[in-house]
Parts: structure tokens; sequence; C-alpha cells
């Protein structure tokens, strides 16, 4: 019943020409010798799905950072924008993909759409909770001190919420890295053509090296998204010490 | 300017073909026989709710008791916070489709494969609420000469509830998309229409995408209601 030749064509010399030997035929779990000659695959697999992950996660930053900052400013509109981003949240990608098909077809954009959407709610939800979080006295003595609202945003509210915003972007990018294998589906590249190449063949080491890539993009993500939020708060290392 | 004015109208025109679909069906793309139409879709829909309800219900039952203990003890947490951080990694393809390589395919498997991935934020949102309810609370439970028992029943899991269902919240976001791809495991649901274009057409696939969208919108309407109606009064008081 179920055809994937439209969804991702398996390349006719998958196995041709390589020296895996008798373990492709054996198909066990993991067939080294298979994943020596044929790294070099994964190679565009795995650029697009950093492009997929990065577009996702950047413009999803830009939309749910000025969302929350504007219902920091404006309280009333926090439950509208909670509810909104929290039916993109809800609506798996893989309908949402085609439910953008009469608007964006398929295709890179039409992928990146939809794993945007589904980053917003994370996203907005930690930065707004962390600007509300910064105690009453602090932004008191900016004030006090004649920080104009402007400069008591940038200079004080943001930097204080930095904690929970980076532990946004962190989950935001972890959940797009892992959701981006679905991009294929709307024929937006990424690991997933990988992943369902293998499954077509019932190869199981070409499933497992293309989700390992994936888990380990998302583990480097996070660290590095980790190690970024050390850097901008300088002053918690100063308290650790 | 003519690309401007037709794009609205095939997108319509799409949504009709969809609707066509689902209530009245259309010849399959392959040729021949009938596909769609009402009690198809619905059979598809059916099987999409009982698997996610499934694996939701199995991963309630592994993660809260485990959760509850861990939290109540105060021990645990780097397995409890680790498992929900990489739970998040997992891909939820390449985990059906190695499931369904490696381990078969079949109802049995895919429950599984969703329930692993409902577990971890379960745990974690289990373990955490149960550790945020405040300490003097529990103590004066002791005092009045509560067991181990009543504590977790009547002091923390009520007070944990609006943090647990957050986390059950998550883990029936993430299984009822991923039992959109089970017919990759063998099991059809409502991703049958999306995946198998070449059999359902774009109509297929536009309708099976609305209907995902709008039972997963129920689901997650259905559980806030859940949540509110398991919320204490008193938390409600609190909140208003």
């Amino acid at each position: 019943m179920i055809d994937f030749v439209q969804i991702a064509a398996v390349d006719p010399d998958f196995f041709k020409d390589r020296s895996g030997g008798g373990c492709i035929q054996d198909n066990n779990l993991f067939c080294p010798g298979w994943v020596v000659d044929n790294y070099d695959r994964y190679v565009d697999p795995t650029l697009q799905h950093l492009v997929l992950v990065l577009s996702a996660v950047g413009i999803g930053f830009a939309i749910a950072f000025s969302l929350a900052i504007l219902a920091h400013r404006r309280r009333w509109l926090a439950s509208p924008f909670l509810a909104a981003t929290g039916v993109l949240y809800t609506i798996p990608s893989i309908s949402f993909f085609f439910l953008l098909l009469p608007l964006t077809g398929r295709g890179t954009t039409t992928a990146i759409i939809a794993l945007t959407a589904f980053t917003l709610q994370i996203i907005f939800r930690n930065v707004l909770t962390g600007l509300r979080n910064v105690p009453v006295e602090v932004t008191e003595a900016a004030r006090g001190i004649g920080y104009t609202p402007k400069q008591m945003l940038w200079r004080v509210e943001i930097p204080l919420a930095m904690p929970e915003i980076v532990a946004g972007l962190r989950i935001a990018t972890v959940s797009t890295v892992a959701l981006a294998t679905l991009a294929v589906f709307a024929n937006g590249g990424g690991l997933g053509g990988e992943i369902i190449s293998g499954s077509n063949l019932t190869f199981k080491t070409g499933i497992i090296v293309a989700g390992s890539i994936a888990v380990v993009m998302a583990i480097l993500f996070d660290a590095l998204i980790l190690l970024l939020g050390r850097l901008l708060t300088p002053w918690k290392r100063a308290a650790a010490l | 300017m003519t690309a401007f004015a037709s794009a609205p109208v095939a997108a319509f025109g799409l949504f009709g073909d969809a609707f066509n679909f689902v209530f009245s069906g259309r010849e399959a793309a392959t040729g021949g026989v009938q596909v769609g139409g009402p009690d198809a879709v619905f059979d598809l829909a059916v099987k999409q709710v009982e698997v996610t309800l499934l694996a939701l219900g199995v991963a309630i039952l592994l993660a809260l008791p485990v959760g509850l203990i861990l939290g109540h003890r105060g021990r645990g947490e780097f397995v409890a916070v680790t498992a929900g951080n990489a739970g998040r990694a997992i891909p939820e393809l390449a985990l059906i489709a190695l499931m369904a390589t490696a381990v078969g395919v079949g109802l049995f498997n895919l429950v599984v494969a969703l329930a692993i991935l409902g577990i971890p934020p379960i745990l974690t949102n289990t373990f955490v609420g149960i550790r945020q309810v405040d300490r003097s609370s529990v103590e004066a439970a002791k005092g009045m000469g509560m067991s181990n028992r009543e504590i977790i029943t009547k002091v923390e899991l009520p007070l944990a509830i609006p943090t647990i269902m957050g986390g059950v919240r998550t883990a029936s976001i993430n299984i009822i998309a991923t039992a959109t791809i089970a017919p990759l495991a063998g099991v059809l649901t409502l991703g049958d229409l999306i995946i198998s274009r070449n059999v359902y057409g774009d109509a297929g696939v536009l309708a099976g995408a609305v209907l995902v969208a709008l039972l997963a919108l129920s689901l997650e309407l259905a559980l806030s209601g859940i949540q509110w109606a398991l919320t204490s009064k008193g938390l409600k008081l609190q909140r208003a």
C-alpha cells in the first residue's frame, strides 16, 4: 500500500561498487564497513538539515522574542499570544507541511515555515517568564538612577532574563533538530531522506547512521547554546567563584 | 498578476477537493479502486486516536509512579532531568523506522515506540513538580501523622498536578504527531492519507493534514479540560 518512492527516491547505486562485504547482506544492526564506504552520502543531507534547523530557530527566535517583549510591555497581549503560539505548537509538523501545500507547495520553504511555527511557543514562553521574573527592586533601582524604558529593557531586564531565554533556545533547537527529520515528507531535504531510504530497503545501518547524526547534532547545538549562555551571563560565573 | 490572483483560487479549489475526498471519496490516483469517503477516513481517525491513547496511557503508567517516588525521595534528579533532555533529541522518524525494520511492524511495536517518546516529558515534569512542592507543606503533613503514601497522594500529587499535566500534554503532542507516521510501522492511521500521496492524491494529503491538525488540537483541548478538573479548588482560587 505504501510506496515511498515519490518521497525519497532510493538511488540505484546504494549498494553498488562498495566494498562493504558480507555485513551488508547480513543486515545486522550496524555495518561499519558500509559506513566507511558511504559516509559521503550523508554530507549533503547533514548540511540541508543544518540549514533547516538554523533557519527555523533563527526566524522563530526573532519572532518569538519580539512577541515576548511586546507582551511584556502590554500585559493583555500575553494571553492571545500564548494561545496563538500554542495552536501552532500543537499542530503536528507533518500536518502543517501539507496545510501549507496550497500556499507554498512542497520544498524547503514549506518545511522551514512549519518548523518555525513549532519553535514559537517554547521561545515565547521562556523569554516572557524570564522578563517577568526580574525582581521589582532591580527595575525600581534602574528607574531610580534614570534609565529610560529602552535602556531598562536592554541593560537590565534582558540580561537578567538570559538564563530562561537560553533554556528556551536550547529546548527549541534540540526539538527542531529531531523534528526536521520529517521535512523529507515536504520535499524539504535533511537527514529524513536517508532514514526513509534505509527504511525502504529495510537496511538498519542506513537508519541508524542518519538518526545518530541528528542526535549528535542536537547534542552539539545544546552544548554550544549552553556555552553561549555562560558567556552572556559573566556575573553568574563570578557569583559561583 | 495572474499568479497572484490564481493562488487563492487554487488554494480554495484544493481545500474543496479535500472536503470532497472526506465526504464522498474519489478514485485512487493509481486508478480503479475508490478511496476516501467518510467510512474509510473515520476508520483511519479511530486508529490514530486508539494508538495515541494507548501509548499515552502506557507512558503515564510507567513514568508517573517512577517520577512520584523519585520526587518524593528527592533522589535520581540526574536521571529524571537527563531523560527529559535526551528524549527531545530522539528523531521520531528514525525511531519509528528503526522499530519497524529492526524489531518488526505492528500495533504492539508501534505503541512501544510511541510510549518511549511520551515517557521523558512525563517523568521529568512529575519529578520537577513534586520537588517544587513547598517543603513546609510536606512537613505539616508529616506532623499530622500522614504516611508516606498519604503525603504523596494527598499533598504532593495535587500540588504538582499543573506541572505533571504540562508533561502529559507535551507527551501527547509528541505521540499524536508521531502516530501520523505510523503507516511506516505498518499501522494505518490518518497519516496514511498524507504519506501515500500516490494513492490518495493531493486532495487526500490535504484532507489528512487538516484532520490530523484538528485531532491534535481536540486532544490538547481535552487534556487541558482534564487538567482543570484535576486541579484542586485551592490552587484555582490562588490563581484567580
